[in-house]
């Protein structure tokens, strides 16, 4: 039998979502729900000085209108450092403009839109401080550090000794502007009370942080509250926090005493629900005659909001990347009168790739060397931050392919020396990098009397093709053709998973469910093996094998029996198993143990072995082509090519996808995106799809991916290193270097519109 | 969007008698502009009425006033409109102006008539939250000034507003002469497109000459033999779906290697569709070479003001004429 991990799988969701059937959290039916509309303050800072809703609610329809000074008490939400933990709809202090001073609950959408504009807000305006640069001598660290609690600052060797023996040096300032996640589904709630116990159908990359979100903020135990979202619309980090319009939907459907829905409108996500923020990073790199590095600096400052502390870690990449005795990280903050920033796609890597690798094409040139030669000469055999080897790293495999397929080898490093007619042709390059995370995950796995497997657990499908892969990942497990298994997730009644954040479902979620459906083939096998009437009755475990659904002896196939048949002899419906793993295993460590693990609990087969001095990257080689007008100034990529390695490829096609989807966001930052913020009023002028400008077809040529063929024992069971988030790494840099290749003009600050190449 | 009155107009009078009768009723053709800025709350009918019934989607020739036009009904089709064999073959400018608008579905759905009367993408236009905008709430200040003004004009603009003027079509139509046919309850009147649209000056809430009720029925373009030697160059940071940064149209008649006489409009840089009489000035009788085209946008952008984000159009409008220039003189078998 063929193994399914690793064939190109069409998704299984796939027909339900073209021909409508697949349901998103606002398209859930509800009997007698009534809809929610948010206000949002008009004003950056000061504070609401009164609330007039009497028109309000005269509106037909209208059932309740909720502010500040009318709202049930509600617990401060947890502090995160990636979620606005302001209190919600209980001062009248403003810190951001969107943020939300009311809900307007009425019986039909529209009515509830349009009281919603009744509602007048007077306000006690003051200046917001929406001036970054400006502010950027108020820098500060932060307080609790990067996320995970990790130091913003790190420093290893002696980097100004490094600094002052270089030979070649380049010390230049980088900016990437706001930018904003735009999924396509809006983010949406809608909430049920059922005496104390709440259901939330929530548009979320997390159902397990939105329950304890909830039930922290209504202060009953999280058994109260249940989270389900079946489908998620893109997310790309915006959904990964609990945001305060879950919170309000929940409080609106207390109040009225119904079901409460209600959907964020495209311009409010712009303002209340997380951004990446803007970056200004310096970095100063040093090297000897030969191009090897011997000193890094990356500084960087981001801003992050009034009372949350997120940092976008931009220097992380850095710290691993290249090979280099001197390096120094420090990461800075100053705060702006905007919602908090929260994660967006390879948070750090994505802003920070493009300031680290347009630094070294720089470096490459004042050197006189090839950029690819330059980063080859620089080539880190091993994490020198982590000081560890690499599970496996495949980078130089990435580059080689990368440079043959792309053709690099024709490119003149001269600038402007290429040319299409009256367009400049530009070849540019960078390196991607991305960790292979690991979260705890579980997941049980069962199997009906008809020999269907089900599979639950509580993760997320951000349309990236979770349901596909964990139903190939138990196919294998079991020996049971992937159609024959069912996923069930985005439920907080099922086994609890990880957040969908960091790349980390595939190796993580996967894991889980490898090991529940391990552990009920084991119990198959058991059964069968100490069942008299079986025909493989006797036999131990290492003298079976499981093949197509059925159990036999490895000396002759002809004796065994397929799990129906078992189950039909036992009168069993069902019979099921779970897995709960709690720390990363490596593929040696669990092969070690799987006899063990019969208890249920795969806990038993961790190794505890020397996987924990590794260091886990997945590494990448990104390739740009690009057109530019010399009269006009546009930018046109006419060839993007990526080279991944990325431990299994679990599925090519979805996998492709994600690298595609990654490139293209890629392409964008580097030419189109930028959310533009008003000095004065500390409001975003953009917000909306015509003016925020994300890549349309006729600006994405075709993007061609490949991944190298890379085993790594040690990341976790199933080799996997997550590729969610790896595509955008390094594309942006990419891009801009072949802008410089073939203009002569280094545009550090993105996004590189025509105005800064005329 | 605040509660409105909806009816569909069975004909001409009835529909310029509903909206005449009511201060804040409007008409409404494709939607995909109105629609917007009703549910942005910039614009708060008490009534639309609906005029797709009426019929005014031919896009023929006529004899008007003793010339031959061509005759677009107001309520053609963007789409309609550029595919017109009539119109590719005569006036390529028209039908290139168009399929850079928008995208496919919106051109499926607006209409020529709308598309003139469409308003600005300023952002502080389009948002209400934002406290100024003379063109929204006049008096109030602009706010775009001292703020975001990338994408805003450089010509055209007063102390009071520097929203730029957002069609494609109308850039092309003002270079062609265009006549717009307005049709109410007091007659007929025709008003030369580039008599239309009005500066802003101290009154930026005033942007065309048509009256409350008044009715555009079609737009009537001269049939100009050098028409068919014409090009619309639209320059914009995506490369589809997107209003223009700076785009020029152009139309050459040309002798020999001289130009006899030539057409230049701009978009994406001024307050309104913006017709160059000095850049058409400068390049009359005139050897088509590039020296000469560069003089002609010198003159065009003479007047231009620029803001503290938008500089950079002065010099881009000037290339991109230019650029236009060379591309039709080039065509027409020119020497550049």
């Amino acid at each position: 039998m063929n193994k399914a991990i690793g064939q190109p799988l069409n998704r299984v969701d796939g027909r339900l979502k073209v021909s409508g059937g697949a349901r998103y959290a606002y398209e859930m039916p509800v009997n007698g729900v009534v809809y929610g509309v948010l206000v949002q303050s008009a004003i950056a800072k000061g504070r609401v000085t009164n609330i007039d809703s009497s028109s309000a609610l005269r509106a037909p329809g209208v059932l309740a209108v909720i502010t500040h000074q009318n709202a049930p008490r509600l617990a401060r939400p947890m502090r995160l450092p990636s979620g606005d933990s302001y209190p919600i709809l209980q001062n009248p202090e403003i810190h951001f403009s969107g943020q939300n001073i009311a809900v307007v609950v009425a019986d039909t959408l529209e009515r509830a839109e349009h009281a919603a504009k009744l509602v007048r807000a007077t306000y006690d305006a003051q200046k917001p401080i929406a001036d970054m640069d400006a502010i950027l001598g108020e820098a500060f660290d932060p307080p609790t550090g990067l996320t995970g609690g990790r130091p913003s600052k790190s420093m290893r060797g002696d980097v100004e000794g490094g600094w002052q023996n270089a030979v070649v040096r380049v010390e230049q300032t980088y900016v990437t502007p706001i930018y904003h996640h735009n999924a396509m589904e809006p983010h949406a709630t809608i909430a049920q009370w059922d005496g104390d116990n709440l259901l939330c159908y929530n548009a979320t990359q997390n159902v397990n942080g939105n329950r304890q979100a909830l039930s922290s903020a209504f202060g009953i135990s999280v058994d109260n509250v249940r989270v389900v979202n079946h489908f998620v619309g893109g997310g790309f980090g915006s959904k990964g926090m609990s945001w305060p319009h879950t919170v309000i939907t929940a409080l609106a459907a207390k109040v009225v005493g119904r079901p409460v829905k209600l959907a964020l409108t495209r311009e409010q996500m712009y303002f209340s629900n997380g951004h990446r923020p803007r970056t200004v990073q310096k970095v100063s790199l040093g090297a000897d005659s030969q191009g090897k590095l011997v000193a890094i600096r990356h500084n960087t400052i981001s801003h992050t909001s009034i009372l949350d502390d997120f940092v976008e870690p931009t220097g992380l990449l850095t710290q691993m990347l290249y090979s280099c005795p001197n390096v120094e990280i420090v990461q800075r903050l100053v705060r702006l009168n905007v919602g908090t920033p929260t994660f967006t796609r390879a948070p750090g890597e994505a802003s920070g790739s493009f300031a680290l690798e347009t630094a070294m094409d720089e470096l490459a040139y004042a050197a006189k060397l090839d950029p690819l030669e330059l980063r080859l000469r620089n080539y880190a055999e091993r994490d020198e931050h982590e000081k560890k080897e690499f599970s496996s790293k495949s980078l130089r495999q990435c580059y080689e392919m990368g440079a043959e397929q792309f053709g690099w080898a024709k490119r003149n490093p001269q600038n402007s020396s290429m040319r299409d007619g009256r367009l400049l042709v530009g070849y540019g390059m960078a390196t991607a990098t991305y960790p292979a995370n690991f979260r705890g995950s579980s997941a049980r796995a069962a199997i009906t009397s008809d020999g269907r497997v089900l599979i639950k657990t509580a993760s997320h499908d951000l349309g990236t093709g979770t349901y596909t892969i964990l139903a190939q990942i138990a196919a294998d497990a079991l020996a049971v053709s992937p159609e024959r298994v069912r996923v069930e997730i985005g439920d907080t009644r099922l086994p609890e998973a990880p957040g969908a954040g960091g790349s980390t479902s595939a190796a993580s979620v996967g894991s889980g469910v490898q090991a529940a459906a391990q552990v009920l083939r084991q119990k198959l096998v058991q059964m069968t093996l100490s069942d008299s009437e079986s025909p493989l009755y006797g036999l131990k475990p290492p003298q079976v094998d499981v093949e197509d659904a059925r159990v036999f002896a490895k000396d002759d196939r002809a004796r065994g029996e397929t799990y129906v048949q078992l189950m039909a002899r036992h009168q069993e419906r069902l019979i099921e198993a779970q897995a709960d793993i709690t720390e990363r295993r490596s593929q040696k460590g669990q092969q070690g143990n799987s006899q063990g693990a019969q208890s249920g609990n795969a806990q038993a087969g961790n190794a505890k072995g020397d996987e924990g001095e590794k260091s886990f990257h997945g590494f990448g080689a990104q390739f740009m082509e690009v057109r530019v007008d010399p009269d006009l100034g546009t930018v046109r990529v006419v060839r993007a090519l990526g080279v991944f390695a990325n431990g299994t490829i679990l599925n090519l096609k979805t996998a492709r996808s994600q690298i595609i989807g990654g490139m293209t966001m890629g392409i964008g930052m580097a030419l189109l995106e930028a959310t533009h913020l008003d000095a004065n009023f500390g409001r975003y002028t953009n917000a909306n799809l015509a003016e925020y400008l994300v890549p349309v077809n006729a600006d994405i040529p075709d993007i061609e991916v490949h991944f190298v063929d890379e085993k790594d024992e040690f990341v976790n069971p199933l080799g996997v290193k997550g590729v969610g988030e790896i595509g955008i790494v390094g594309a942006a840099a990419a891009v801009a270097n072949a802008v410089f290749h073939a203009t002569g003009k280094r545009v550090r600050e993105l996004p590189i519109t025509l105005d800064k190449l005329l | 969007m605040n509660p409105f009155k909806f009816s569909k107009a069975a004909n001409e009078r009835a529909a310029m008698r509903m909206v005449q009768g009511d201060a804040s009723a409007d008409f409404i053709a494709g939607g995909t502009n109105k629609i917007d800025l009703i549910r942005q709350y910039v614009e708060t009918n008490s009534q639309l009425v609906d005029i797709n019934m009426l019929p005014l989607r031919d896009i023929k020739t006529v004899k008007v006033t003793g010339g031959n036009f061509l005759r677009i009904g107001a309520l053609a089709r963007m789409s309609d409109v550029a595919e017109a064999p009539l119109v590719k073959q005569n006036f390529p400018v028209i039908s290139e102006a168009l399929l850079l608008s928008a995208s496919p579905q919106l051109r499926n759905m607006a209409s020529i008539g709308g598309n003139l009367m469409q308003r600005t993408r300023c952002p502080y236009f389009r948002q209400t939250a934002f406290p100024q905008c003379n063109k929204r709430q006049p008096g109030s200040g602009c706010a775009s000034i001292k703020g975001e003004n990338r994408t805003n004009a450089v010509l055209g603009t007063s102390d009071h507003c520097i929203a730029t003027h957002a069609s494609d079509l109308a850039v092309a139509l003002v270079a062609l002469d265009a006549v717009v046919e307005l049709h109410s309850s007091r007659g007929v009147r025709r008003v030369p497109l580039v008599d239309f649209h009005l500066l802003p000056s101290a009154t930026p809430h005033l942007e065309t000459v048509l009256q409350h009720g008044e009715l555009i029925t079609a737009v009537d373009v001269p049939m100009l033999p050098f028409a068919s030697n014409s090009h619309y160059l639209k320059v914009r940071d995506r490369a589809s779906y997107e209003f223009a940064i700076c785009s020029a149209a152009v139309a050459l008649d040309m002798n020999g290697e001289n130009v006899r006489t030539a057409r230049v409009a701009f978009g994406g840089i001024a307050t309104k569709p913006w017709r160059s009489r000095e850049a058409e000035a400068a390049l009359q009788g005139k050897p088509a070479n590039e020296s000469m085209f560069r003089e002609a946008a010198r003159v065009a952008l003479q007047g231009a003001t620029p803001q503290s984000q938008n500089a950079f159009k002065i010099e881009l409008a000037q290339r991109t004429l230019v650029r236009a220039l060379t591309d039709v003189a080039a065509k027409n078998g020119g020497r550049i």
